[in-house]
């Protein structure tokens, strides 16, 4: 049986498209209102990160870190995030969550607690933004034997030496950094040269699934309809924002947004 | 966990950079690990290599001025009655702080490497202000980012760095102090670190910054050592060396050489920033025990809640306010090989008000924390017990604040 995050892929493989993936921040802007987006934007999205807020992160651009700040102002804990799930998981079951955040939360936690704790609530993978290869080598195990993906990433910066030992370690699903930027950097690379490391990528693993994120956009998405999957973060987090000011509600808006981002790629 | 002999402590740390284990490492993010690679390849060559050396020592003494003075505190050591107290004039060196020596050398690797834009830290303004500097002398362009709050209170700095013709990029997230500031230059770097050096301003962040900065500032006990035995013949039998602490650059270099000797004749002092002593807030991990967390790719002892979230922090001296500290200190403490404790606002105020008025000194509220500890302890030690304070920065840039605190006499007189 293929695990839920490798199903998402296949069921989106069949319909010859790249799988999309969406990224939230958990609180943003209250519990309650980014469990109603979950919910809202998993009609459209493949599979849904789930932003692990941090105040200090140090690889995170402008719209995240508001998403983050406001999440924690209004008092998200580690408990509250497990919960978030655990409620989205009751509804939608079989829709993969990830955990995209710092090592720090996780180690404040206990690495056997929290991953305890996600197996319990329904998280599927964690991506753990500060834990590189091979600090991430005992971890990534742990990960492993308690089902859950732990998912590495590459960037235009890793050698190919490094692209080969990580691929190697990595489990089924693999992060490729579009370029050299923060999140929500705009696409300062060119589509051809990002999906020529893809396809380096692909050579060196093609059997891993591999998705490209940061600077995907609902102007950049359709240059990719190639590639296994594509994340879209920043660009939500920003729509939230935009609907906050605007006094509109955020689960409508972001749930339009995310439609027409998945129609562009099918 | 053991602090080894005759290993300089900079290159104790094991093969993924972890300082007894469990202190420093690199949690940095995919796209810093290359450059971050690059950087340890350079330095770790470098570092013993005669030309470069000999290079870094030229510009030391020309150029920052080496040695800062080693001077008797006379007046001081009547009025405190005990131990002999003495001081480090680091603050004599170029730019007025030891931030001078990790801004030197950062910007000698940068030049080598082919960078031609470096950026940085700050929090007090030093580190902004020797990396700006450093960097006009050696032809690079420079980008300071700063907390919008420390941007506010260390004015002087801040026209300093502009004038050296730096980018002083104001950060509003958080806090707005030194800890968002170095969030912020990470960031940059993620984004640009294919054509910028960056430059951490203490002995914080990944692993290869920490040794970096040690290597460094390590030029103050290197001069204290001789000047010691110039004046005592030897190494002092009972020598106490105080120094205040936030990312912990100047308390390291001023006891790197001592590292060696028994604790019972050299004894280190680091003094963290207590705060207001009305607060609960406080930037001093190490002396109220916070726990084992993450910041700035590095494990250490730093305030955080429950959950992992950073704290915030709060001190009158926007140097030593900073959450988290040194993985080389959290070391030395683990190893008992230095002992820390913390002075308050009022307190690190108070030994301002007694050095200025007794000595021709001016030392900024940073080392004004290390001072007051000095007083303190000074009047219970024997008249062959030899205390020195590092003071390492100069007042200049705290006359908004001294005055606003004590008054105007207290800028105007000195
Ligand atoms: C004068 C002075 N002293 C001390 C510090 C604290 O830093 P460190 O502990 O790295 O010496 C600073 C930092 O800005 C400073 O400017």
């Amino acid at each position: 049986m293929l695990n839920p995050i490798s199903l998402a892929f296949k069921k989106a493989k069949d319909a010859k498209r790249p799988a999309l993936l969406t990224y939230t921040v958990a609180g943003d802007s209250s519990k309650k209102q980014s469990l109603e987006i979950l919910k809202a934007i998993s009609n459209y999205a493949d599979i849904l990160e789930v932003g692990v807020p941090h105040n200090t992160p140090v690889a995170d651009g402008g719209q995240i870190q508001t998403s983050s700040y406001r999440a924690i102002k209004n008092g998200i804990k580690m408990n509250d995030i497990f919960k978030i799930v655990s409620d989205f998981k009751k509804i939608k079951n079989s829709k993969p969550v990830i955990f995209m955040g710092y090592y720090n939360m996780i180690f404040q936690y206990g690495e056997n607690n929290f991953l305890k704790k996600c197996k319990k609530s329904g998280v599927n993978g964690l991506i753990v933004v500060d834990l590189p290869w091979p600090e991430n080598k005992i971890f990534s195990k742990k990960c492993k034997k308690n089902s859950i993906n732990f998912i590495q990433l590459l960037s235009p910066t890793t050698s190919n030496k490094r692209l080969k030992s990580i691929t190697k370690d990595a489990h089924d699903m693999i992060y490729y950094i579009s370029m050299l930027s923060t999140t929500g950097g705009k696409l300062k690379v060119s589509p051809k040269k990002i999906l020529a490391n893809y396809n380096k990528i692909k050579k060196i693993s093609p059997k891993k699934n591999c998705v490209i994120g940061f600077g995907i956009t609902e102007k950049t998405i359709s240059n990719f309809k190639n590639t296994d999957g594509l994340v879209v973060g920043s660009q939500i987090c920003k729509e939230i924002t935009r609907s906050l000011n605007n006094r509109q509600n955020p689960v409508i808006n972001v749930s339009k947004m995310v439609s027409k981002l998945k129609k562009k790629i099918s | 966990m053991k602090l080894k002999k005759r290993i300089p402590v900079i290159d104790q740390g094991d093969r993924l950079g972890f300082w007894g284990g469990k202190f420093g490492g690199n949690f940095v993010p995919e796209t810093l690990k290359k450059p971050i690679e690059d950087l340890e390849l350079q330095f770790n060559k470098l570092k013993s290599d005669k030309n470069f050396i000999k290079e870094r020592d030229n510009h030391f003494k020309n150029w920052v001025g080496a040695p800062t003075r080693f001077i008797k505190l006379d007046n001081l050591t009547k009025h405190v009655g005990g131990a002999q107290i003495w001081s480090k004039v680091v603050s004599d060196a170029n730019g007025g702080a030891h931030k001078i020596y990790n801004a030197t050398v950062h910007c000698l690797l940068a030049k080598r490497s082919g960078k031609k834009v470096i950026i940085g830290d700050t929090g007090a303004g030093y580190a902004g202000k020797m990396l700006s500097m450093a960097a006009k002398k050696f032809g690079l362009k420079c980008k300071i980012f700063m907390g919008a709050k420390d941007i506010k209170r260390q004015q002087p700095n801040v026209k300093a760095m502009k004038k050296n013709g730096a980018d002083v990029i104001p950060v509003y997230s958080g806090s707005q102090t030194l800890v968002d500031a170095v969030s912020e230059c990470m960031r940059y770097w993620v984004a640009n670190c294919d054509t910028t050096a960056m430059c951490v301003g203490s002995t914080v962040g990944p692993a290869i910054f920490v040794r970096i900065c040690g290597w460094s500032t390590s030029q103050i006990s290197r001069e204290l050592k001789v000047q010691l035995i110039n004046e005592f013949g030897e190494i002092p039998k009972k020598l106490k060396l105080y120094n205040c602490v936030g990312g912990g650059s100047s308390s390291f270099g001023f006891w790197n050489e001592f590292m060696d000797y028994n604790k019972k004749q050299v004894e280190f002092i680091g003094v963290e920033a207590g705060g207001p002593s009305k607060s609960k807030r406080h930037a001093a991990p190490l002396t109220y025990g916070s726990k084992i967390g993450i910041l700035h790719g590095a494990a250490q002892y730093v305030n955080q809640n429950s959950d992992g979230q950073i704290e915030e922090t709060e001190s009158i001296s926007a140097g030593l306010d900073y959450p988290g500290i040194s993985p080389l200190h959290c070391f030395l403490k683990d190893v008992k090989r230095a002992r820390y404790t913390a002075a308050s606002d009022e307190e690190a105020l108070k030994a301002y008000q007694i050095v200025t008025k007794y000595e021709n000194l001016r030392p900024s509220l940073e080392p004004s924390h290390a001072f007051s500890v000095a007083i303190k302890e000074a009047k219970k030690f024997s008249k062959d017990t030899v205390v020195i304070i590092n003071s390492c920065g100069d007042a200049y840039k705290d006359r908004g604040i001294l005055e606003k605190k004590l008054g105007k006499k207290y800028v105007k007189s000195n």
